[in-house]
């Protein structure tokens, strides 16, 4: 009886390690590998380290938006981090995607994000991702086809009283 | 045993080939395809199936005929970005994607800062635009963007620059005679406006002179003008100092019509100065040497 006790003490450390590692495993499965390119050539505004981290935080959390807004088809879901023409194109979609009875899923994968313009006035910051993502496609929630593609966005975020939103959003041909 | 493993590897392999390119084989889809601009969907086989263009920008849904062309109208398809396309049909689905690109410019988007400014400042004044098309989608093909500085006196400043990832930014100079500028970016027939206020720098030089006026001292300052000689705005405060025997008198005056005057006490060897901001005028010292 007391050694068995002895050996699950042994054990528990060992069990405690490997329960935090399985969680860290799967919560690391659904966050996307993130690159960032070096942003020592930004221009014409020199961006600073803590910009840079609030605007690529900021950025990947529109993606998790995004994701959401349109597998729920929830426009409320954008509000935190789209304005502009993005939000509005987004919120359209979504508005289709209801009246046709579709959802479309989001999972990013891979980001590669290159920050290529910080304006001069610190008003607009642009950056270009190379992005590796799936879509799957649900009909009336049955789903269709899962595609896994690979795309260049071009963003354009702009700042608000506490974060960056993005204000374009758009892919074009890689 | 290592023989049948082999042909079972083959065997998947060659299934696996041949319905990848089954999934594409009957699905002719443009590689790319301009913002609004009718284009067509070639299907194969038989029978009805339903058709999905995908994407985070747009969706759209349609019943077709399979083996019939798909043709979707102008403006069906208007926002720019990576659509996949899957066609769904009674015993089979088939997927692809193509990209939808901006049309022609057609809207600018010009941010200009700051909208007031003091006169001669070297790079004082930044433009950006941002190029559109019709449908709000960025243009990402290079564009020339003019861009022009025009005050009220002097040629005006002009500088052409080619677009990246849809935007082109400039710096001007502000002008040296204080007044409303237009700031105007120009892509093709499509401009956009702003004013910029240029107004009056910090006092260049300043003085002042000194008379009797009974008991005591009126004092008067020349007109305050920048370095590129406009006149100061009124309501710039002028201080005037007194120092007299250990004593010290000091008056604000806000310029008035260009000149601040005021009255101090007159006390024999008081030493009077004066300023603006951070420029220092002339010194003067009363009475007996």
């Amino acid at each position: 009886m007391k050694q068995t006790a002895v050996r699950r003490a042994i054990w528990r450390p060992f069990l405690l390690a490997g329960s935090v590692l399985a969680t860290l495993l799967v919560w690391g499965s659904d966050q996307a590998a993130v690159r960032v390119e070096p942003t020592d050539s930004v221009g014409p505004r020199t961006l600073e380290k803590q910009t840079e981290t609030a605007v690529i935080r900021d950025y990947l959390q529109a993606w998790n938006s995004l994701s959401g807004a349109l597998d729920q088809n929830r426009v409320d879901l954008l509000n935190r981090d789209f304005v502009g023409t993005a939000k509005e194109k987004l919120v359209e979609t979504i508005r289709e995607q209801a009246k046709l009875g579709i959802q479309t899923r989001y999972q990013d994968g891979k980001h590669d994000i290159q920050v290529v313009f910080y304006s001069p006035e610190g008003l607009s910051i642009q950056l270009v991702d190379t992005v590796e993502y799936d879509m799957q496609l649900l009909d009336h929630e049955k789903p269709l086809r899962t595609q896994h593609i690979r795309a260049r966005y071009v963003a354009v975020l702009t700042p608000t009283e506490v974060q960056w939103k993005v204000r374009v959003f758009q892919a074009e041909p890689e | 045993m290592k023989s049948k493993l082999t042909f079972l590897l083959g065997l998947i392999w060659v299934a696996g080939t041949h319905l990848a390119g089954a999934q594409t084989s009957g699905l002719r889809l443009p590689k790319t395809v301009q913002a609004g601009t009718p284009f067509s969907i070639q299907s194969a086989g038989s029978g009805k199936a339903v058709l999905y263009i995908v994407g985070p920008a747009q969706v759209l849904r349609r019943d077709v005929q399979l083996g019939e062309t798909i043709s979707l109208a102008a403006g069906d398809l208007h926002n720019a970005g990576h659509y996949t396309v899957i066609l769904v049909g009674g015993s089979s689905t088939e997927d692809g994607a193509f990209d939808v690109t901006a049309a022609q410019p057609a809207a600018l988007s010009l941010i200009a800062k700051p909208s007031r400014l003091p006169v001669d400042l070297h790079g004082g004044i930044s433009g950006v635009a941002y190029i559109f098309d019709t449908f709000q989608n960025l243009v990402l093909q290079p564009s020339h963007v003019s861009f022009q500085l025009a005050g009220v006196a002097g040629a005006p400043q002009t500088r052409t620059v080619l677009t990246q990832n849809g935007v082109a930014w400039t710096k001007m100079n502000s002008a040296s005679k204080e007044g409303a500028a237009q700031f105007v970016a120009r892509v093709g027939n499509i401009a956009d406006t702003r004013v910029i206020q240029q107004v009056p720098g910090d006092p260049c030089s300043l003085r002042m002179n000194v008379r009797a006026s009974g008991q005591r001292l009126a004092i008067e300052t020349e007109p305050v003008r920048d370095c590129s000689g406009n006149a100061v705005p009124d309501g710039t405060i002028v201080t005037f100092t007194e120092i007299y025997n250990g004593g010290e008198a000091t008056v604000d005056v806000p310029l008035k019509r260009g000149v601040a005057r005021t009255e101090m006490p007159a006390y024999e060897g008081a030493t009077i100065s004066v300023a603006t901001g951070v420029v220092m005028g002339n010194e003067v010292r009363w009475g007996k040497e």
